[in-house]
């Protein structure tokens, strides 16, 4: 049986255009909206599978403000079992906090009798791009730790996890407990159930604190760059149209032959 | 792609399901060179046509948005994009049970297949829906999806194959020219297109745009809340788009729609969430699209186990996930009707704005119709952008009106159902005296007006139930008070005192002004002065514009006086229609005159206690004004009546109104005169005298001979509509206004019922009747008549059936009640010889 922590941040939703805040000093989701991060969507997704196979339960944990419970109790709806806010102004901290946070939670779930075979996080998060919790994490919590990976199993007390690189795909092996940072593409992220969706609305969400100093991101500001020049072409109208528009497909490998 | 023209006659700004409509209607009424610009790519430039449901419900109480919606659903249809899917609005209670009766008596008005049917009869039809969840249902079997997008396309090559269209997708608005006082060009990211007529089809952006220009167009977007649920396996077995009848869940204001294998749930139950136009984000900005924002979870989550609840098996498989979720934004205006037509501010610059999938193509038809020639088929009256006072233009109004509608979506709304928020905004001078007088309150155009006073409680004992006719059922005496009906008795015995500020007043002034306002009139404007004179005015087809009364005041002055709701629409005709060299002005004096009305068979009395005119029958004669001194005040007086009483207007400057109120209740009350409130002026007093209302018995669909207000003969001078009444004249009438008395109000339980209006009238036997136009008649107006102790209803009947005594019935709430014409034309039915009026009773 594994018991998964499975890491999410409240990102400003990262498909449209950057707007940044007045300030300069974060990403904008006044029009986007809020969501999770595509990788850790992908690691909620590989956490339920994996709770799933062996019998475990799903911790879904946001460092961040009250308003990260739309996050954690979206991993809740598509299968999680329970969550835990480790409530912070997300802002102020930076990787080395962000680290140090999910590491004291880890060990006051602990003490309370639960030890997370697997602690999963996303690869980066879609705002801020640190790449670095996860290793930091894995320090703090003297567990191995596998970067990039796509999919996660265990079988007892060894995790298998595959990562697709330019040159193949890599295997590890890593004796329990882990941390597994996941990126996007080796599963298939859910939307919930309108059931998963009440079923979150009423799970039990832990509201913790952070008993150290914020070191800070030391971010001196954002700029956003000239976007792409963005061409229309039209491929054609009606029939017409169709073989230019199998020539895009395949060119986006949509299909492929 | 096509260049950006330079020039255009005509730039349709949106290539959302109006401006589409609108090219293409447009074309085919023989415009050319129009041009669309949309800042947004084709099909879907990204505004709210593109994320909607996209299902058409032809009922409605309102008839301009039912007959509109008719019309697209025809349109529809023959541009191939319509299926019929039929659909349900189930009750969970039996308050929505009561509502859904009033349906069918819209419905049957307007000539909607509709029927009532039981839980089973629903789940017969949609197996997946828990027929223990409701009590009934309204069946509509007409009810359908459109493809809004596909028939934009079709419309806008229908257009171009004409060569009459040009559209440029993606190319924004950055400003518009306008050069006194007309729009000359709108300006682009892309260059400058001149035009002299500009259509701003925007829907949510349509402020933004019109702003640009000067001219304000009040509407918000609005958040309609959306989620797609699938794929379901129930769904996915059928073929097509949609199989299953669509379900709106009344109680719970949320409607669930088949698209495809999803099921599509839409609320309007969640806090109306507003947007300014200016924060909308641009396309590259937006996740999905400007218009389909971020869902706010927490808005919907109670909607969704109310879904639950009603669709159990199917949004309870754990397989079929919410795989779409919108806040979609759409259009809201604080009156809830459309925003049509030429801008006040703007010549040339015309709004075709806040208009909903189900009422696109049929509006695009009327408002191109308006463009040409001036007068649409279908009246636009209720969606007159002209309608609008400075005040109902704010934001600030807009918002509270929006945000208040926003839940009656769905809701049950009572016809007589009063705003709660932002009243207080216009009082009448004597406005303490009233709340010392215990007046109720109802808004007018923004005014506070005594609808009653309680000070005038005590008269419903001293007349007696018989004439009060006090009302049983709660439905039907919400919004009414029997002390109306005994204001209006004591009125007819002594006199009332009727605050009448709500008046719009505009004066024609100038060396044209004869000339211009005898063109505009129906009636001799060539009087002498100190003549009031009561007239339609008409437009080409002689069709109702509005019915007001003028004064000539001296030889180059005309003051107009017409009702608060029209009257900004009413100036804005007659300042269209003034000479093109300045030899004729309209000056609006609304805010600077009150007005009080004081009738009955004291009136005479009372003013001679306080004037030392001739007030008599001989020295101030019926139809004629003049300025009377009570005490210091210099007083406009006028002889005229809406109430069938011996009686005057009286006009004064606003700060005077105070100070003539007090004067008048003083020296009237010893006399008997009470304060008496407009549901007796609106209602019972203009009832009884079978006197024709803008808005209910007129508009632009009815002629003079149709509403008995025909002349023997026409003045000779030439006035807008004329060729049309003349040849109308020799034409049998299609319809007859009648006033109709209810015979018996005895409903099956027991409980006497009083219609409100807007019901059906059929035969005895509940048979349908339709006439020379194919329309059903309806309740246009109804009312206590307590000097009759009768109940009456207007209608316009077949010509057949409009004879005296002509015995007929009214549905109400699903019940037939037994009536018979009492009057086939305008005769009153109090006092047919008008002795009151001119004192001889």
């Amino acid at each position: 049986m594994t018991d998964v922590l499975v890491c999410v941040k409240r990102v400003p939703d990262p498909t449209g255009e950057v707007v940044l805040t007045d300030d300069g000093m974060r990403v904008d989701g006044r029009y986007a909206g809020y969501t999770t991060s595509a990788h850790e969507e992908a690691a909620v997704a590989l956490a339920v599978q994996v709770a799933e196979a062996s019998g475990g339960t799903v911790t879904v944990l946001s460092v961040g403000s009250q308003e990260s419970i739309e996050q954690i109790r979206a991993g809740i709806a598509v299968g999680a079992t329970d969550g835990i806010l480790v409530e912070a102004d997300a802002d102020a901290l930076g990787p080395v906090d962000v680290a140090s946070a999910i590491a004291e939670a880890v060990a006051a779930r602990q003490d309370a009798g639960t030890t997370y075979g697997l602690v999963l996080l996303g690869n980066d998060a879609a705002d801020t791009g640190d790449f670095q919790v996860g290793i930091r994490l894995a320090y703090l919590l003297e567990r191995p730790v596998v970067a990039g990976a796509q999919t996660v199993e265990t079988d007892g007390g060894t995790a298998t996890v595959r990562a697709e690189g330019p040159e193949g795909t890599e295997v590890y092996e890593l004796p329990l407990p882990a941390v597994v940072t996941v990126l996007e593409g080796g599963v298939s992220p859910k939307y919930p159930s309108v059931v998963g969706r009440m079923k979150a609305k009423k799970a039990a969400v832990e509201t913790m604190t952070w008993s150290g100093t914020a070191a800070g991101a030391g971010r001196e500001g954002l700029t956003v760059p000239e976007p792409p020049p963005s061409e229309v072409t039209v491929i054609g109208e009606g029939p017409a149209a169709a073989p230019g528009l199998v020539a895009v497909l395949k060119e986006l490998k949509v299909v492929h032959g | 792609m096509a260049a950006l023209p330079s020039s255009a006659r005509c730039v349709v700004i949106g290539a959302g399901i109006v401006g589409n409509s609108l090219a293409y209607h447009l074309a085919e009424l023989g415009w050319t060179d129009i041009v669309q610009i949309d800042k947004g790519p084709l099909p879907n430039p990204g505004g709210s046509t593109g994320h909607a449901s996209n299902f058409i419900f032809p009922v409605d109480h309102s008839r301009e948005f039912a007959d509109i919606t008719l019309d697209s659903v025809r349109q529809y249809k023959e541009l191939g994009v319509f299926t019929e899917s039929g659909g349900f609005e189930c009750a969970r209670t039996e308050e929505r049970m009561e509502e859904l009766r009033r349906r069918m008596s819209s419905a049957k008005a307007w000539g909607i297949p509709a029927e009532l049917v039981t839980p089973e009869q629903v789940a017969e039809k949609v197996p997946f829906l828990d027929k223990d969840v409701i009590i009934g249902a309204a069946w509509f079997p007409t009810v359908g999806v459109v493809d809004s997008l596909r028939a934009g396309t079709i419309m806008r090559e229908r257009a171009v194959e004409k060569g009459a269209l040009t559209t440029v997708p993606n190319v924004e608005v950055t400003g518009m020219r306008v050069e006194n006082g007309r729009i000359t060009a709108v300006e682009t990211d892309q260059g400058t297109i001149e035009a002299e007529t500009v259509v701003i089809a925007c829907g949510v952006w349509s402020p933004k745009i019109a702003r640009m220009a000067g001219a304000r167009i009040p509407l918000t977007p609005a958040v309609h809340q959306m989620i797609s649920v699938g794929p379901c396996e129930v769904l996915a077995e059928r073929p097509g788009e949609i199989t299953f009848p669509i379900i709106r869940d009344m109680d719970t204001f949320c409607y669930e729609r088949q698209h495809g294998s999803d099921m599509e749930v839409g609320s309007y139950a969640h806090r109306a969430i507003l947007w300014d136009p200016e924060d909308i984000p641009s396309i590259e900005q937006s996740k999905l699209s400007p218009t389909e924002m971020p869902f706010t979870e927490d808005d919907f989550d109670p909607q969704l186990e109310q879904a639950l609840e009603l669709m159990p098996e199917l949004l309870g498989d754990e397989r079929a996930e919410i795989r779409y979720a919108i806040n979609g934004l759409l259009s809201l205006t604080p009156d809830g009707y459309p925003i049509l037509g030429e801008t006040p501010e703007v010549k040339g610059l015309w709004s075709a704005a806040a208009v909903w999938i189900k009422e696109g193509p049929g509006t695009a038809r009327a408002v191109a119709e308006w463009m040409t020639h001036g007068n649409p088929e279908i009246d636009l009256g209720h969606s007159d952008i002209a309608r609008f006072y400075d005040f109902q233009r704010t934001r600030a109004h807009v918002k509270a009106r929006t945000s208040e509608a926003f839940n009656k979506t769905y809701g049950i709304v009572h016809p007589g159902e009063q705003w709660s928020s932002n009243r207080n905004v216009r009082l009448a001078p004597m406005h303490a005296s009233q709340k010392d007088l215990g007046a109720v309150f109802y808004e007018a155009a923004g005014w506070e007006r005594p609808h009653w006073y309680e000070s005038n409680a005590g008269l419903v004992e001293k007349f007696g139930p018989e004439q009060t006719m006090p009302r049983e059922h709660e439905w039907d005496k919400r919004w009414w008070s029997p002390v109306i009906n005994a204001e209006h008795l004591q009125m007819r015995e002594t006199a009332g005192l009727i605050d009448l500020s709500a008046f719009a007043i505009f004066d024609v002034v100038g060396p044209k002004a004869l000339e211009a306002v005898q063109r505009i009139i129906v009636a001799q404007a060539d009087v002498r002065i100190g003549r009031v004179v009561y007239t339609p005015v008409l437009d080409e087809t002689g069709g109702f514009r509005s019915d007001l009364t003028v004064m000539r005041l001296a030889h180059d002055h005309f003051r107009v006086v017409t009702g608060g709701a029209h009257g900004m629409a009413d100036k804005k005709w007659f300042a269209d229609r003034m000479p093109e060299d300045g030899g004729a002005v309209v000056v609006d004096h609304t805010s600077g005159w009150t007005t009080m009305g004081v009738w009955g068979p004291k009136a005479r009395e009372i003013l001679s206690a306080v004037t030392d005119a001739d007030m008599s029958h001989e020295g101030f004669p019926f139809g004629t004004c003049r300025e009377i001194e009570v005490g210091a005040l210099s007083v406009l007086a006028s002889r005229i009546s809406y109430v069938g009483e011996y009686g005057w207007e009286l006009y004064v400057p606003m700060e005077a109104g105070a100070a003539l109120w007090a004067r008048l209740l003083e020296a009237g009350t010893p006399l008997g005169m009470i304060p008496v409130g407009i549901g007796v002026y609106g209602t019972t007093g203009r009832i009884e005298k079978g006197y024709r209302a803008y808005g209910y018995e007129l508009d632009t669909e009815r002629t003079l001979v149709e509403t008995g207000m025909s002349r023997a003969k026409w003045k000779d001078a030439d006035f807008i509509g004329k060729d049309a009444v003349l040849a109308q004249a020799d034409e049998a009438p299609k319809a007859v206004l009648c006033s109709l008395t209810v015979d018996d109000h005895t409903s099956a339980s027991g409980t006497k019922r009083y219609m409100l209006g807007g019901e059906p009238i059929l035969t005895r036997s509940g048979e349908t009747l339709t006439d020379g136009h194919g329309h059903h008649p309806y309740v246009t107006t109804a009312g206590s008549a307590p000097s009759l102790g009768k109940h009456v209803l207007m209608a316009f009947l077949p010509p057949e059936q409009a004879v005296v005594g002509t015995e007929l019935a009214v549905s109400y709430m699903e019940e037939l009640y037994p009536v018979t014409v009492a009057a086939a034309d305008a005769t009153p039915l109090f006092d047919p010889s008008n002795d009151c009026i001119r004192g001889r009773a």
